[in-house]
């Protein structure tokens, strides 16, 4: 008996998935876009600077940018992830928190969490970064600079008003160092 | 010609992929492709002396500057980094594919132009005097053409800072035509990891004496000839 109600109240599924029209009828949301295949390192949620732009000047950004054009000037991402595609080119110093190179980029980059260095890409400049990663085949001609976290000392004894012997002083950018022989 | 010169630099031009038939040493297995096969070759280590040598020298400091002419490895720069100390990444091998358009024909003929040479040390050796606490110059000195081969030596001799070590391998084996080029990794304090890259015809062979010869102006070098026919040397400024 119970059976019976059931099959009345719900009958079989067609075995045909619905077309786009009767789901319109019905007020299903449906995209129009076709589906695509998302590379991995495609452009997905970043703002993008596609291969036939050229870009010269100061770029910032407040969001993730993936750039498979060119570049030539400055590109800050504050605490963003820059992403450098297979035709992407960029002349220019970079800092961003996270730098992923698979195109060409001439300059100084500061990443305050991550460099990857593809193995397609061809980097030449200082990189000074928290963390690096660097594929084989990669081209890559410069200085790293692994920059750590200032771990929080405990306080001075009050006699230790001068610094310890043998502490090491602050990183500093050195003129006629690496970058000059670029 | 700029398209050109780059495609050689990413494709690693002029590295000639090694045969089967190719002896590289003792040890290495003698598969290599290239650059770009490199993910597939198989990698063998190798216990070294002179690299033993060369990081005790930089361990127990920090800040110091490193030199690396093997190009981006990761393992290089993990090791080098991880001991507090900056390191220069330069792929000499790629580069002078590029500056001397070296070819299959003629690898070696622009090597002794001095123009070419002096591009070749602004571009890629320009540095304040006494800047590099040590350098690792791995086996890429025998594919310099002797004029080349000095101006580099000399340069470094500027660059290193009094009392810094330098690494250098030659290969022992004085009739062989070729040699391979090899990625070195590094393992641990003692241990590389080697990876062929190819082949490449060898511009001058080393004994001893002229290796002392070429390294006169430095303090001290010091050989540590190995089982597979390869002589590591460290030289001390």
């Amino acid at each position: 008996m119970w059976n019976k109600r059931r099959d009345e109240s719900y009958p079989p599924s067609s075995a045909t998935p619905p077309t786009s029209a009767q789901l319109a009828r019905e007020g299903i949301p449906m995209s129009t876009i076709p589906a695509r295949s998302v590379e991995a390192e495609g452009p997905r949620g970043s703002a993008l600077i596609g291969k036939s732009v050229v870009l010269k000047g100061q770029v910032y950004s407040r969001e993730d940018l993936y750039v498979d054009g060119e570049i030539e000037g400055t590109v800050e991402l504050q605490e963003q992830k820059l992403t450098i595609g297979p035709h992407g080119k960029i002349q220019a110093n970079v800092k961003a928190r996270e730098i992923v190179v698979n195109g060409t980029l001439h300059g100084n980059i500061e990443a305050t969490d991550k460099v990857d260095i593809r193995k397609d890409a061809k980097l030449v400049g200082d990189i000074r970064t928290a963390r690096i990663v660097i594929e084989d085949g990669a081209y890559f001609k410069g200085s790293i600079d692994i920059s750590r976290p200032e771990v929080s000392k405990p306080a001075a004894a009050p006699r230790s008003q001068q610094p310890a012997a043998g502490t090491a002083p602050q990183q500093q950018a050195l003129p006629g160092g690496p970058a000059a022989a670029k | 010609m700029f398209k050109e010169r780059l495609k050689r630099l990413l494709l690693g031009g002029g590295e000639v992929p090694s045969s089967p038939a190719a002896k590289p040493g003792e040890g290495p297995p003698s598969t290599a492709r290239g650059p770009a096969g490199v993910e597939a070759l198989p990698a063998y280590s190798r216990h070294s002396h002179g690299f033993e040598q060369f990081s005790s020298q930089i361990q127990g400091c920090e800040n110091l500057w490193i030199l690396d002419f093997s190009g981006a490895v990761q393992e290089n720069v993990s090791f080098v980094t991880g001991l507090g100390h900056r390191l220069y990444s330069l792929d000499v091998l790629r580069t002078l594919d590029v500056t001397f358009e070296s070819s299959g024909d003629d690898p070696y003929g622009l090597q002794s132009n001095p123009e070419k040479i002096r591009q070749f040390l602004d571009e890629n050796l320009n540095f304040e005097n006494e800047f590099f606490d040590g350098a690792l110059l791995w086996n890429t000195l025998e594919f310099l053409a002797p004029p080349l081969l000095e101006a580099t030596v000399d340069r470094l001799y500027q660059v290193l800072k009094p009392g810094s070590c330098l690494l250098a391998f030659f290969h022992a084996d004085e009739k062989a035509a070729t040699a391979s080029t090899y990625t070195y990794r590094i393992a641990d304090p003692k241990t590389l990891l080697v990876t062929p890259r190819g082949q490449r015809q060898i511009a001058l062979h080393f004994n001893n004496r002229a290796i002392e010869k070429l390294f006169g102006r430095y303090r001290s070098v010091k050989f540590f000839l190995a089982r597979d026919k390869l002589r590591e040397v460290i030289i001390t400024k």
